[in-house]
């Protein structure tokens, strides 16, 4: 009795809930991998990976073998702390948002009233994490990959802000449940969608996928701002990156496509996880299919289109949302 | 003590410690990439005090605004404007410069130090106030309209110094040396070419 009342139980929840995050984190990771290959192979008219197992069903797991075996290499002369802490710090924020989002009804590690700013305070430490690796690189493909992160990240926070603000208005709360619940009759994608189609388009660039994948331009910048990275330090880097565009699937999904919502199931406040997997990986299929199908944009029209079209449109809307709410 | 209060103590303690290394490494660096970073591990320290004084709002603002954007900010401008190699200026050899810097240090110790003595402090359990973002919110455009206000006037007049260093100073202040010296030396080599 007297280790139960030491270990304090929200503690012991808590840690169960990491875990569980950080292994599904893995899992998405591979999945993704996976569909991103299958499907790019599919688009261009090719089987993609047919080698490893079933229709290459294995290919990830055998890579992530290859990835973890590798070694790190540290170029010369760069900044050894800062070249090795990147990585870890493009990984730690993407866990915490997880955390925080409903899944179902009662499959939440924690609700927090203030989820969202939450969500899109742990976003903006990410760039930080391109930042410190692209310039501790000591590469010039590096540096201007990251420092068109940055200027990317600056230009398209205020967007992605402002349209979640519209919602917010709508429901007058932060907590990512409360708002879920409050999409239990109609969607918010049909009462806001100017700001769904501004929060995707934003979405997109700042998880750096293309058309907006200017920071890690192959066929400019070599691979941009992990040019350097080897091994695991680079399977970091991407395993962050495939979860920044779940945790953006999934904030689509709460405030937009009813999170949890949908037909009726048995057991439903846990079963509903089966809707909200089914509409973020919907999102995801989509924003796979961008990737394969549209050309890169250039930097002047990927900052102009944030500058002058999306904040503009975007502050519009959240007037005429506030004006709305206000009637 | 109870495990929950030892964890709390430990976490207090640990900031303080991330601030206190935050700072130092941000005044002791001799790369100013690196000066940048100690300052957002001291932000971050800051925002971990905010937390453990029970304000989950002022945390997320803290890492949102100052970690999140100021900092990010001045990386962009070091990268923009330095090598990678470049070093910090190590010894202020202006006498001027240097009265200046000690004189506003001191006063903004001193400014700090009278409001800490003036203060009468409560401890962290026993302070209820509540510090949720809608009270804060009610009282940033309630109560202390005026000075939430004359923080947007100084925010203004940062954007339009900004602007003016930008198109080159009021008088010319920023002139460009090496765009000069480009522009020089490819009509001296113009030169060449026509005599």
């Amino acid at each position: 009795m007297e280790t139960i009342s030491i270990l304090p139980p929200e503690l012991i929840r808590m840690v169960i809930a990491v875990i569980i995050i950080i292994s599904f984190l893995f899992l998405n990771a591979i999945m993704m991998g996976y569909a991103e290959r299958k499907i790019a192979g599919h688009v261009q008219r090719r089987p993609g990976p047919m080698e490893v197992g079933s229709h290459g069903i294995l290919q990830m797991i055998v890579d992530g073998v290859k990835l973890v075996g590798k070694e790190l290499l540290i170029p010369f002369n760069v900044d050894r702390t800062l070249f090795r802490v990147a990585p870890l710090l493009s990984f730690t924020p993407v866990i915490l948002p997880l955390l925080v989002i409903p899944f179902s009804e009662k499959l939440q590690a924690r609700d927090l009233n203030l989820g969202l700013i939450f969500i899109v305070t742990m976003g903006s430490v990410n760039v930080m994490a391109l930042l410190v690796g692209g310039w501790g690189s000591n590469n010039k493909y590096s540096m201007f990959g990251a420092m068109r992160a940055v200027a990317q990240s600056i230009a398209y926070e205020i967007p992605i802000l402002l349209s979640l603000l519209a919602v917010v208005l709508m429901c007058n709360t932060f907590s990512l449940k409360e708002i879920v619940a409050a999409q239990q009759n109609i969607w918010f994608v049909f009462l806001q969608p100017v700001a769904f189609l501004i929060y995707v388009v934003a979405g997109l660039a700042e998880t750096n996928r293309n058309p907006f994948d200017l920071p890690e331009a192959e066929s400019e910048l070599t691979a941009g701002f992990h040019t350097e990275y080897s091994g695991m330090g680079f399977s970091l880097f991407f395993i962050g990156e495939y979860t920044n565009m779940f945790i953006v699937a999934s904030v689509a999904t709460v405030l937009f496509l009813g999170g949890w919502h949908g037909p009726h199931l048995p057991y439903g406040e846990y079963l509903g996880v089966v809707w909200f997997f089914l509409k973020v990986y919907l999102l995801l299929f989509l924003m796979i299919m961008v990737r394969w199908t549209y050309p890169r944009v250039r930097f002047d029209q990927l900052l102009n289109f944030a500058w002058k079209y999306l904040v503009p449109f975007s502050l519009v809307n959240l007037l005429i949302t506030a004006v709305l709410v206000k009637l | 003590m109870t495990f929950y209060q030892i964890i709390a103590e430990g976490l207090f303690f640990a900031f303080v410690i991330l601030v206190i290394l935050g700072s130092l490494i941000t005044i002791r660096a001799k790369i100013l990439m690196q000066t940048v970073l100690g300052l957002a591990v001291a932000f971050l320290g800051v925002a971990g005090i905010y937390f453990y004084l029970g304000s989950m709002f002022l945390t997320l603002m803290q890492i949102l605004v100052y970690v999140g954007a100021i900092c990010i900010v001045l990386i962009f401008g070091i990268m923009v404007g330095y090598t990678p190699t470049e070093v910090a200026e190590k010894a202020i050899k202006d006498w001027r410069n240097k009265f200046l810097a000690v004189l506003s240090a001191v006063t903004a110790f001193l400014l700090i130090l009278a409001c800490v003595l003036k203060t009468d402090w409560i401890p962290a359990v026993a302070d209820d106030r509540n510090f949720s973002a809608a009270h804060l919110g009610q009282e940033f455009l309630y109560t202390y309209c005026l000075a939430f206000e004359l923080i947007s006037v100084i925010l203004l007049i940062a954007i339009i110094g900004a602007i003016i260093l930008a198109r080159g100073g009021a008088g010319g202040m920023i002139t460009d040396p090496p765009a000069g010296k480009e522009v020089a030396a490819v009509q001296e080599e113009k030169g060449e070419a026509s005599t």
